[in-house]
């Protein structure tokens, strides 16, 4: 048979084009000089140090680096870092202060909802816009909200007892 | 009591909140960056490698081909050394790791991957079971250079040229005369497909290699996301030509196993980039990278089963084909296992089994959970219902005469059956509503099967008691997500009257952390646990001991709780204990325990360590229209011995299920038929089941026999489920009618078989006219 050739391609240069990313990260405002193509997550991740955002399958598909961004969910794998400029964006690390967990963290660990954790905060992040725009999901509708977070670990059922524990819960303390 | 509770998981509140660290978020100081240059050819010889302008690209560190491992044995393999760790002269699956980087940053290796030209020479590439099987087949592999791997652990080391990897035959009773004897024989031809593991978080390794200048030699440290951290050390041990101990591997949280991360999968590549970059180096996959990494194997396979016209089972034979990709990797252990569990639970008059693994030119194939029990439980299940159908039992009632009681033998030797599998299959059918009416075009099935589990059984744990009376427990076993290390904190805090938080458990250091085989075949719980409950006992019996000495009374009149020895209404607390017996505050107790063969070698022949049960149980509605399937209700049984922690018995049981859902209804891995590729390779193309894949409803129920041989009576859980379901919704289909011979049960096979099943019925009906 005859010779095949996988050829070098050339690397387009404006890629790696410095730009500056202004933000507000859990409420911190952040500015750092990073190359054009620098994505969301791995901004959050390696420039800010901050790791409970994940990468799985890194096409928008999992759900794993969902990172809120003006409080809506995007996948931060498929997001450009600028993108986040003159936004707030919230990831897993800014929904407990100082210690006190967030009613969905809490619901997540007392319905045993968490195995391996690596779809965890980003589902947590999805769980938390989900009951802020509906406080009384039905179960069909928490299944079509979270279908597109991915788990491979829990079969589900225990996440959504936990989504149905927090939404008590935070019906309960609205009425407080 | 803290066995038996429903302890929260150690590790929840940490990911809850996003603080646990996997491999991944690790930065080891001075790190680089590896990439990784994959063949886009199934087969071709590597002619060219052309890496200059990707060497001279600011940030590069390094690159490395196959050129740069010859001054070692480069060849691995727990089961068959058959494996370069980097391609040398060619390559043998689309996916191949050819050429390695590594940059001070991912982008910029990555551009420089980008740099490299290679010029391939294609070869003819087998690429099915078929084509490797057909005479003049070229052979991915010169059988007289390959070698028993440091693994292989099942008996004779044979191969004859070609490309099986192994066989594995047994057989008893007569054959044809039980045949004879059959009034019924049903058999088919079947086809099961690779699928993907998915662990959610990537094939992820960190290697520093350091060059210590001492008389012990150059020491490799190893951050990897494995499951089997002292396999892998052995082997990375062996290729490096390093002393075992000189081979330190640390593993932190995982993000999923499921058997993708079993044996050694990237750490020796990974160890030799680092090794030249002269720098720690990371290689972290992408999920189609490490969708070619490891896979399950698909399957061809031919059953036939005889049985006498009341539904006694009579006879099975079974010839089985598994396609283990270009590399065995744990191809030989699959095979084995998926052979030994052909028959399924039944009494036999004769049985003969025959299943061999094949090379192919696709990417190697490894375990994935409830390996074996999957592979051939679903034909064998299928078949018993079809039996069932013509004579007129439903699919209790012929496993309640056929299965297998309590105490007998499973296969001659070994194990005798360690559950009570009659009961199971009652609860499961209880659990579906068996014999309430049902809808039209609704199935319903259940299925039983058994796993040889365990693996080798050796397994050792250490803990340690501070002054301060709080222990720290120390054990390999890889917490994967199944929550290991839970269920040990529990053991330990239960045998020394702790609570929980005077426990701290430490993941697996080959360095600190004591030998355990390996994380899978469900052996956490039984084996390391069991491990750790002896070293619990033994701890406890130098306290009581030295109890004994300080208030000169007999053990036997003391007791122990609350953190205390008690005699009457005086007691010695642990701090107290361990003052008085160093004299000082300080110093510490240590005790051990190990788990052993208790007979003969442990081998896999004599084993298995305990039957692990597979239950499953589902109604399914099927669109007579389109051949949709909608799950009703599923329902399994874990059959534990003891639940030590029965929420995550549950968590097992749910999360294992839904997987065998996915892998009967939607997930196969597809092989472009000319070039080879992987064609499904990312989660757009590759479905897993989301949360609106779940059944309508889901009951599970957990049995507590206390007849397994870990802590408490427990054996392990975790894979039955996933076997249960593939088989329950063959069966499920069955009893529409519908005979499915190929996996998954998508729309279309399913329509076609219904099809296939309504001209059957009308040539019947025609007959009888």
């Amino acid at each position: 048979m005859s010779i095949e050739t996988v050829p070098a391609t050339t690397l387009p240069t404006e890629l790696r084009t410095e730009i500056t990313v202004e933000t507000t990260v859990n409420g911190r405002a952040v500015t750092k000089q990073v190359e054009a193509r620098r994505m969301l997550l791995d901004f959050i991740r390696d420039d800010l140090g901050l790791k409970g955002a994940k990468r799985s399958c890194d096409s928008q598909v999992c759900g794993a680096c969902t990172v809120l961004i003006d409080g809506l969910p995007v996948s931060s794998c498929c997001t450009l870092a600028y993108e986040a400029t003159g936004k707030q964006v919230t990831t897993i690390e800014g929904l407990s202060q100082n210690g006190v967990l967030d009613p969905v963290q809490e619901a997540f660990i007392e319905e045993s909802a968490i195995q391996c954790g690596f779809c965890t905060p980003g589902m947590i992040l999805a769980v938390k816009v989900l009951l802020e725009e509906n406080p009384s999901p039905t179960r069909e509708e928490i299944e079509q909200n979270l279908s597109s977070n991915l788990c491979r670990c829990t079969g589900y059922w225990n996440i959504i007892d936990a989504v149905e524990r927090a939404a008590q819960r935070l019906r309960e303390g609205d009425r407080k | 009591m803290t066995v038996g509770a429903d302890i929260p998981r150690i590790d929840a509140r940490p990911k809850a909140v996003g603080e646990t660290k996997f491999v991944g978020d690790l930065i080891v100081p001075g790190m680089v960056y590896g990439k990784l240059i994959r063949s886009p050819f199934a087969a071709a010889k590597i002619t060219r490698i052309d890496a200059r302008a990707a060497k001279a690209l600011p940030g590069v560190i390094t690159v490395m081909t196959g050129d740069d491992v010859l001054d070692i044995d480069p060849y691995y393999g727990h089961a068959i050394k058959d494996r370069p760790l980097i391609a040398i002269d060619r390559v043998r699956f689309a996916g191949e790791p050819v050429v390695a980087i590594a940059a001070e940053t991912p982008e910029i290796a990555a551009d420089a991957a980008e740099l490299v030209e290679i010029d391939y020479e294609p070869m003819e590439a087998v690429l099915s079971i078929d084509e490797a099987l057909a005479e003049n087949a070229p052979h991915l592999h010169v059988t007289e250079l390959l070698r028993k791997g440091l693994f292989h652990g099942l008996g004779e080391f044979k191969l004859d040229p070609g490309n099986i990897c192994y066989h594995h035959q047994f057989g008893r009773g007569e054959l044809d005369a039980a045949f004879a004897e059959a009034d019924i024989v049903v058999e088919g031809e079947y086809e099961f497909p690779a699928v993907y593991q998915y662990a959610m978080e990537t094939h992820t390794t960190i290697a520093e290699w350091n060059t210590t200048g001492d008389a012990a030699g150059d020491e490799v440290t190893l951050h990897s996301n494995c499951q089997h951290p002292f396999l892998v050390r052995a082997e990375i041990a062996d290729l490096f030509q390093l002393p075992v101990a000189s081979v330190r591997i640390v593993v932190p949280w995982l993000g999923g196993g499921f058997g993708s991360k079993s044996y050694t999968k990237m750490e020796p590549i990974t160890v030799a980039l680092a090794r030249k970059a002269k720098r720690p180096v990371r290689i972290q996959n992408s999920v189609d990278e490490s969708m070619v990494t490891t896979r399950r194997h698909g399957m061809k396979a031919w059953m036939r089963t005889g049985a006498r016209k009341d539904g006694t089972l009579l006879v099975r034979e079974v010839r089985a084909w598994l396609d283990t990709g270009a590399y065995a990797d744990n191809g030989p252990r699959v095979v084995a296992t998926a052979a030994d569990a052909a028959p399924g639970p039944y009494r036999w008059t004769a049985v003969d089994v025959n299943a061999w693994g094949v090379y192919t030119n696709t990417s190697p194939a490894g375990s994935y959970r409830a390996f074996g029990a999957s592979h051939l439980g679903w034909i064998g299940e299928a078949q018993v219902d079809e039996i069932g159908r013509k004579c007129g039992l439903d699919g209790v009632q012929m496993r309640e005469l056929n299965l297998l009681e309590p105490g007998e033998y499973v296969r001659p030797g070994g194990k005798p059956l360690d559950a009570d599998l009659k009961g199971d299959i009652r609860k499961v059918a209880q659990n579906l509503d068996w014999d309430a009416p049902k809808p039209p075009n609704t199935g319903r099935g259940v299925s039983v099967g058994l796993l040889a589990a365990g693996a080798h059984p050796v397994s050792t744990a250490f803990v340690r008691m501070e002054a301060d009376g709080k222990v720290v427990l120390y054990v390999s076993s890889t917490d994967m997500g199944q929550g290991a290390r839970t269920v040990f904190s529990q053991i330990v805090a239960q045998e020394l009257a702790l609570t929980m938080d005077e426990v701290r458990v430490m993941g697996g250091d080959t360095q600190v952390t004591p030998y355990d085989r390996s994380t899978g075949a469900s052996r956490s719980t039984t084996l390391a646990g069991m491990a750790v409950l002896r070293s619990g006992a033994e701890l406890r019996e130098q306290l009581f001991d030295i109890a004994s000495q300080q208030l000169g009374l007999p053990p036997e009149a003391l007791e122990m709780r609350d953190g205390a020895i008690w005699h009457e209404d005086e007691s010695l607390t642990y701090p107290d204990l361990i003052k008085a017996h160093f004299g000082m505050v300080g110093g510490e107790l240590i005790g051990r325990g190990e788990v052993r063969p208790e007979r003969g070698s442990g081998s896999y022949a004599e084993g298995p360590v305990f039957w692990e049960v597979c239950i499953g149980g589902v109604e399914l509605e099927v669109d007579p229209d389109t051949g949709k399937i909608t799950l009703l209700k599923t329902a399994s049984v874990a059959d534990v011995g003891k639940a030590i922690n029965p929420k995550q018995v549950e968590t097992q049981e749910m999360g294992g299920l839904l997987q065998g859902i996915g892998n009967a209804i939607y997930e196969e891995m597809l092989f472009d038929p000319s070039s080879g590729q992987l064609t499904n390779g990312s989660l757009f193309d590759y479905h897993i089941p989301t949360m609106l894949d779940l059944p309508e409803s889901h009951r599970s129920t957990i049995v507590e026999n206390a007849d397994g041989p870990g802590p408490y009576g427990a054996k392990g859980v975790g894979e039955g489920a996933l076997a249960g379901a593939i088989a329950a919704v063959a069966t499920a289909l069955g009893d529409l009618g519908i005979d499915l011979h190929a996996l998954p049960a998508t729309p279309e096979r399913v329509w076609r078989a219904q099809q296939a099943a309504r001209g059957t019925q009308q040539a019947d009906t025609n007959g009888t006219n």
